[in-house]
């Protein structure tokens, strides 16, 4: 099996969205490009409010991707943790989509297995998920009441690529805040394998305004598809096999 | 960590409750919760004859990965590591599906609560078992990756130390499936996320240091000079800090060279000590020897003076007295 490149995007708010598109719309939008949408919620010892809790799995809903909310101190291990089961959903798909071609008509997954032998497909995924290239977007909101949560987000985002970096397979990060300092969607970082720039960067962030987290999904998306066509000149095999199985 | 909602819903199964298999029809009666993680949770429950304990999860991706590892961990031979494994099923409950495999249930304190009932000296002894454990686990391509005492429970009598969580296993090579910031070498800068035998032991020395801080402690500077400055703040650490140092900084390759070093830690210099205590006691023996020995010849040489004198001073006499008697 062809190991293609996974496009995620990780989207870390602590609140709800007050202009522009309907973030759930445009996660809608992503998934059927084949971008898969993850949320963390990022809350102090006070409870997010429902209305943002909502917003914020249906979001990953809507956008195929994994959502969960967390106190400030737990966010490193969450972002790691919550872009390996993104990857394992994904990959999942992919697997069970591949399973339907081999096994005909009757709409198999892997949950239609016994047990037992769903775990020679899981060795399959395990295996995908530490060999396929990895695009992560990662979207920060950076409205006022973000500013003392930035320093951990930071923290959380070098340790992630800590994480992705032991994998055999190759990754890609950028990073993207919203309000930006002129736009709505401001990039802070291109395409990267590392992200250990991001410590200069994030300290010169300024935070305020409004929270547009449709228009910065929809932005999200236009960057990969960029990308895409550049790099469909490069390698047009890849790209085919998963818009294909996504 | 704030668990979604269909997970809520399966940590709230009541005791009493009947979960049946619905591959193999196998049916488990819930008891009560043993606990609950990021993947699922795990309930002591009753089949038809014993207790064992059941991890259901509302990602069966999860359950299948650490069915896995507890397939072939139960294929390597005297390994105690993982529990054993009993049953893997899937339950339908309201329409949606669930997963769960059914392992055996070990029963016991976790590490820090029974060192702190029985004392510190069971500290060494459990993780020299740990250690060996490891040593067996590595030789078969493993990493288990989640290392920490709440994952380490101790059975008995006799004490044993088992692993409950499997997680975190992780095929050598790979990057780390899951782990605890305070037991991972990449959270303090001091190492990467892949998995080798070294992770493991970085981990093992955090445990150790752990039971001298059960609160455990936040990163600040990061990296050695911060650990190694706590160790060296508690007098229970003192014996272990080269062990610690060595384990952290990845001087170790396998888990049975870590292992001599703490054996001969917790056993200081069994045959060199006495080696040299028995040298000290042959020296003095010597001394003492040449000592006497000396005093003995001193007043032997005495003597045979004494002797000689005496010898001249009679022959002498007699000789005086012969001569006496001749003049008159």
């Amino acid at each position: 099996m062809k190991t293609g490149t996974l496009k995620q995007v990780l989207l870390i708010t602590d609140g709800c969205s007050n202009q522009g598109e309907d973030p759930i719309a445009m996660a809608a939008l992503a998934k059927e490009q084949g971008i898969s949408i993850n949320v963390i919620g990022v809350m102090e010892q006070d409870v997010i409010d429902d209305q943002g809790l909502k917003e914020i799995e249906g979001i990953a809903l809507a956008g195929g991707g994994v959502s969960q909310v967390v106190y400030t101190q737990q966010l490193s291990q969450t972002v790691q943790m919550v872009t390996r089961k993104a990857m394992t959903q994904t990959l999942q798909g992919v697997v069970n989509k591949e399973l339907q071609q081999i096994l005909g008509g009757g709409a198999k997954t892997m949950e239609d297995l016994p047990p037992e032998k769903r775990g020679e497909i899981m060795e399959v995924v395990d295996e995908l998920g530490e060999t396929v290239q990895l695009e992560v977007l990662i979207l920060v909101d950076t409205s006022a009441s973000m500013t003392h949560k930035l320093p951990t987000v930071k923290e959380a985002l070098l340790d992630l690529s800590l994480s992705l970096n032991a994998r055999s397979g190759s990754n890609r990060f950028s990073v993207f805040v919203f309000p930006g300092k002129h736009k709505e969607v401001e990039k802070l970082l291109d395409w990267t394998p590392k992200l250990e720039s991001l410590t200069t960067i994030f300290s010169k962030l300024k935070t305020g305004g409004i929270t547009p987290t449709g228009p910065a999904i929809k932005e999200a998306m236009s960057y990969f598809q960029q990308k895409r066509s550049l790099r469909s000149l490069l390698s047009r095999d890849d790209e085919q096999y998963f818009e294909e199985s996504i | 960590m704030m668990m979604n909602n269909t997970l809520k819903s399966l940590s709230n199964l009541s005791p009493g409750t009947t979960i049946q298999g619905k591959w193999y029809q196998k049916q488990y009666t819930i008891i009560k919760e043993l606990g609950y993680g990021a993947n699922g949770v795990v309930y002591l429950v009753r089949d038809s004859n014993r207790q064992a304990a059941l991890k259901i999860s509302d990602n069966p991706s999860s359950i299948t990965s650490e069915v896995n590892v507890l397939k072939s961990f139960n294929k390597v031979q005297g390994s105690a590591l993982g529990p054993s494994l009993l049953d893997v099923d899937d339950w339908e409950q309201h329409g949606k599906q669930h997963s769960f495999y059914v392992m055996e249930f070990i029963k016991g304190p976790d590490l820090l609560s029974f060192i702190q009932q029985k004392g510190s000296e069971w500290l060494g002894v459990l993780m020299l078992q740990l250690l060996a454990d490891l040593e067996i686990l590595h030789q078969n391509g493993w990493v288990f990756g989640d290392l920490k005492p709440e994952n380490l429970l101790v059975t008995g009598p006799p004490a044993r130390i088992r692993c409950i969580d499997v997680g975190g296993t992780t095929i050598k090579g790979r990057a780390i499936k899951e782990f605890t910031e305070f037991y991972d070498r990449g959270y303090w800068g001091l190492g990467s996320r892949k998995a080798d035998e070294r992770y493991d032991l970085f981990a093992v020395a955090m445990i150790i240091v752990n039971t001298a801080y059960p609160r455990r402690f936040n990163k600040t500077t990061g990296g050695l000079p911060q650990i190694m400055g706590m160790v060296k703040q508690k007098q229970e650490l003192a014996k272990y800090e080269n062990v610690i140092n060595k384990a952290l900084s990845g001087h170790y390759q396998t888990a049975g060279e870590m292992r001599r070093d703490l054996l001969s830690v917790l056993q200081p210099r069994k045959s060199g000590a006495s080696r040299a205590q028995q040298a000290q006691v042959k020296s003095r023996v010597q001394l003492h020897k040449t000592r006497t020995g000396k005093n003995s010849s001193k007043s032997k040489k005495k003597s045979h003076f004494l002797e000689t004198v005496f010898l001249i001073a009679a022959i002498s006499m007699m000789y005086f007295f012969y001569l006496y008697s001749q003049v008159l």
